[in-house]
């Protein structure tokens, strides 16, 4: 056992845990701002508007085929000059954002499918049309059955923020690093930040269980 | 960006290519055999595969490459980068794979595990025979889209110096001042690579429908 590189890690645990709120926070804050913007997306793909429709849907195969770290350069680097100013974390948080927006949009279409067309057709019976139609009608479904994979988006986005270390952005793999790097503990650095990001994907997963037992109970 | 910068970044295109495929023809034969040791409940082993796979699936690749990187030197093994970083993809894709594998275990009709064993088949050739060849054809577009997905996380071996897609380009764009162009040259790369595994995917799948499978 590495009991002199655990003795510093816990010596340094002060940046340990300002990684991990930062991780948190970024990966929450980036999960729900994608959530809004895939459920936009959502509305434009299943619009009947055919155009709109494959626009989007072109769009979203194209960055399902970008590896996320260079989605994150080309967001840090791109954007300034085209003349927008942003700071590391704003350009991380934005490109989490966008690129997991394209799955969540892609992942509500796919059970979309699965449903039955007839609470549409209903909807559209009593005169929702739009994005009343998608958002009173279409959405709470969709969003309901869509629940565990939204979940595994969310353990996406975590596991994603740690690429967030390519600019600089102080999140919990930059912390392990920078303890590695002065201390040179490697071992004992990396192990607790790797049991970190595991024991929040365990609370996500815990906390999705949760919420799909309360979904059914309700149904 | 001149021809030659293109041509560095194809080069690492093929350095992609070669720790993606290294660490595919690695990690999936594994993922089957810790999916084999769970699916055969083996005493001891199973609930510690499920640990060490629940824990792989949760380590973010960039920790997971600089944790193999810096941290197998500390125990007396030097080991060269690109090793470490085919090593790390090989760890994620074999815990990735283990679930895909179990499912397609799960889902196998036991009929014929049934009918197999009143025939006397002992154990290895059922596993070749009966089993093996059905749930390849089950999880084949579960596991081709692992394939992409890895692809996809490569760039995480960059941090460790690995020269591969992504770094060849953030190079380029960080001597010449133009980031942009040589991004798109890699995203190009990406969407041809990715695209190729998609492709190959759909083939497999038409020749089994033809072959009435």
């Amino acid at each position: 056992m590495d009991f002199h590189g655990i003795a510093v890690v816990w010596e340094q645990r002060g940046l340990i845990v300002d990684g991990l709120f930062a991780t948190v926070a970024i990966a929450a804050v980036s999960a729900v701002l994608s959530g809004f913007l895939g459920i936009g997306l959502f509305g434009l793909l299943i619009s009947r508007q055919r155009a709109v429709a494959g626009l989007v849907s072109g769009l979203i195969d194209l960055m399902r085929c970008v590896p996320f770290m260079l989605f994150c350069y080309m967001i840090y680097f791109a954007l300034p000059a085209f003349g927008i100013v942003i700071d590391n974390i704003e350009a991380g948080v934005l490109a989490l954002t966008l690129y997991n927006a394209a799955y969540i949009a892609e992942l509500l279409r796919g059970t979309w499918k699965t449903l039955p067309a007839e609470t549409i057709e209903a909807g559209h019976a009593f005169g929702f049309h739009g994005w009343q139609l998608v958002l009173r009608i279409i959405l709470p479904p969709v969003v309901m059955d869509s629940i565990p994979m939204l979940g595994n988006q969310m353990v996406q986005i975590i596991k994603d923020s740690a690429f967030l270390v390519i600019i600089a952005v102080q999140e919990l793999t930059y912390a392990a690093n920078e303890i590695q790097a002065t201390y040179y503990v490697p071992f004992a650095s990396f192990v607790c930040a790797v049991i970190l990001y595991w024991l929040l994907c365990l609370l996500v997963e815990g906390g999705v269980r949760a919420v799909v037992r309360v979904a059914e109970l309700r149904r | 960006m001149g021809l030659y910068d293109v041509l560095t970044i194809v080069q690492g295109a093929g350095s992609t290519i070669a720790i993606s495929l290294l660490a595919i023809a690695i990690g999936t034969p594994l993922g089957l055999g810790l999916a084999l040791i769970r699916w055969a409940a083996v005493r001891g082993l199973d609930p510690a595969v499920a640990a060490v796979v629940s824990i792989l699936r949760a380590t973010p690749a960039v920790t997971l490459v600089l944790l193999v990187y810096y941290a197998l030197p500390t125990i007396g093994w030097e080991i060269p980068s690109f090793a470490a970083a085919v090593a790390t993809l090989t760890l994620g894709s074999m815990a990735y794979n283990c679930e895909i594998w179990r499912a397609a275990l799960l889902a196998f009709p036991k009929e014929q595990l049934d009918a197999a064993l009143a025939f006397g088949m002992p154990r290895s050739l059922r596993f070749r025979l009966v089993i093996l060849p059905q749930i390849v054809r089950a999880a084949l577009p579960a596991l081709v889209n692992e394939m992409t997905l890895l692809i996809k996380v490569s760039p995480a071996v960059a941090v460790i110096g690995v020269v591969e897609t992504t770094r060849a380009a953030f190079r380029i764009g960080a001597r010449t001042y133009t980031p942009i162009p040589p991004f798109l040259v890699a995203l190009a790369m990406y969407v041809a690579v990715i695209g190729g595994f998609v492709a190959i995917q759909r083939m497999l799948e038409r020749r089994q429908k033809l072959a009435g499978l």
